[in-house]
């Protein structure tokens, strides 16, 4: 008996979705982030207008003053969707949760002397509040927000930043012996102290604020665009000058996420802008709004943390983003 | 056939990329398609860029991750980490 082996080619019908493939300008295949977050958006049906307000649709492209052809339009250059984001997060938190087991098992948080551990209880720790707006703010953006690629990586965004906040706890927690009296001061400075002020009145401003796209523009790219670089660059050089190299161990993963999601806040922005002179203007107008209100609340805790450096380094950190918000055609 | 190179990949997902980068930076790449593999053929050199992947994968890339993929090569192989550059030497 003989056996002849042939193969049989398959022509796949279509490549994608119908959908996709309008969007894509064509039958091409896909990348999987495309299939996940493209036509994702509910935008039909919806004919009763939610009672809690009924001024919008549920789902509203009014909600911002941002105007785009089409909100699928703001991709994330990452390309995350569930599967790769958590990948991702999964392997960085391996590699945190190593330095944290290494840093303990060693002891090492008991070689930083008296100064420098009053300064992470009382400048870094009460930044876990701050990471928790952020949080807060960016599940309103995936909640308010319009079209699901922005409003997925919104969402992705929020729970890093409670992963920011985790690690900050778990530090303080680490620093204080298991026990949450540092982390308790840390709240009380948050309340009470005189230099926390302006910048817990300004994130309880962003907690108010209304339209989603400014709220990214104020959170994501102003309020983290300093904080990030203050604490965990010009703060994290200074305490390691002074014998704690500990502290980057226990930060290394905000420093990775800063510079990873970095890419994706400014993707979205000059999206956003070279969509029209109008959003342009728009984005411009929100920048130099409140940019001068971030500095000017950071300005006293960059004093407490980097010894009376506060102002100058203040000065840095605001015209390296406006170098970054220049690099995305925005002119503030 | 002495003066053509080629590169075949696994027809899936994870190899789209790669495909898509090296079409883009060999004009003179012919895609064909078999099934479950894809064949590139080129005239004289082929170049496989880290940084074109990376434009199209949106993240970090290791050269060296093409082999996950890769069914098979023909041309002489100049490798270092930022290009994986096929050709036949003379």
């Amino acid at each position: 008996m003989s056996i002849e082996i042939k193969t049989t080619s398959i022509e796949p019908l279509r490549r994608t979705f119908d959908h996709i493939a309008e969007k894509l300008g064509g039958d091409k295949p896909a990348s999987r982030y495309q299939e996940a977050v493209w036509g994702l958006q509910p935008a039909l049906n919806f004919h009763y207008r939610p009672t809690w307000d009924q001024s919008y649709a549920l789902y509203d492209q009014r909600r911002t003053a941002i105007a785009m052809r089409d909100f699928d339009d703001l991709i994330d250059p990452r390309q995350y969707y569930y599967g790769t984001w958590t990948m991702q997060r999964g392997r960085q938190q391996d590699s945190q949760e190593r330095n944290f087991e290494f840093v303990e098992k060693r002891d090492l948080l008991a070689s930083l002397d008296a100064t420098w551990r009053d300064k992470i209880t009382h400048f870094v720790l009460p930044i876990r509040h701050v990471a928790w707006a952020a949080n807060t703010n960016n599940a309103y953006i995936c909640a308010y927000g319009y079209g699901a690629p922005v409003t997925s990586a919104a969402g992705m965004h929020m729970m890093d930043e409670l992963g920011v906040a985790q690690y900050l706890s778990r530090t303080g927690l680490m620093l204080g012996d298991n026990s949450t009296a540092l982390l308790d001061s840390a709240k009380l400075a948050w309340m009470q102290s005189d230099m926390w002020q302006p910048l817990r009145a300004l994130v309880e401003t962003s907690m108010v604020t209304q339209d989603w796209f400014e709220l990214f523009v104020l959170q994501n790219l102003l309020i983290d665009g300093m904080v990030h670089p203050l604490v965990f660059e010009r703060f994290d050089a200074r305490i390691i000058a002074h014998g704690g190299a500990v502290f980057s161990m226990l930060s290394e993963f905000m420093v990775d996420w800063y510079a990873e999601s970095s890419r994706w806040v400014d993707a979205v922005l000059k999206i956003a802008a070279a969509e029209s002179s109008a959003n342009r203007e728009r984005l411009e107008s929100w920048i130099s709004h409140w940019l001068p209100q971030v500095g000017a609340a950071l300005t006293p805790l960059a004093e407490f943390a980097l010894d009376g450096d506060g102002v100058a380094v203040v000065a840095e950190l605001d015209g390296e983003l406006r170098a970054r918000i220049g690099r995305l055609a925005l002119q503030v | 056939m002495a003066d053509k190179v080629f590169i075949a990949f696994q027809n899936n997902a994870d190899a789209q990329p790669l495909i898509n980068a090296i079409l883009s930076d060999n004009p003179a790449a012919v895609l064909s398609e078999s099934p479950g593999m894809v064949k590139i053929d080129c005239p004289a050199r082929l170049v496989v860029r880290r940084a074109s992947i990376e434009a199209q994968l949106g993240r970090d890339f290791d050269l060296q991750e093409i082999h996950l993929n890769l069914i098979s090569i023909g041309g002489n192989i100049d490798e270092d980490d930022d290009q994986f550059v096929l050709s036949w030497q003379s």
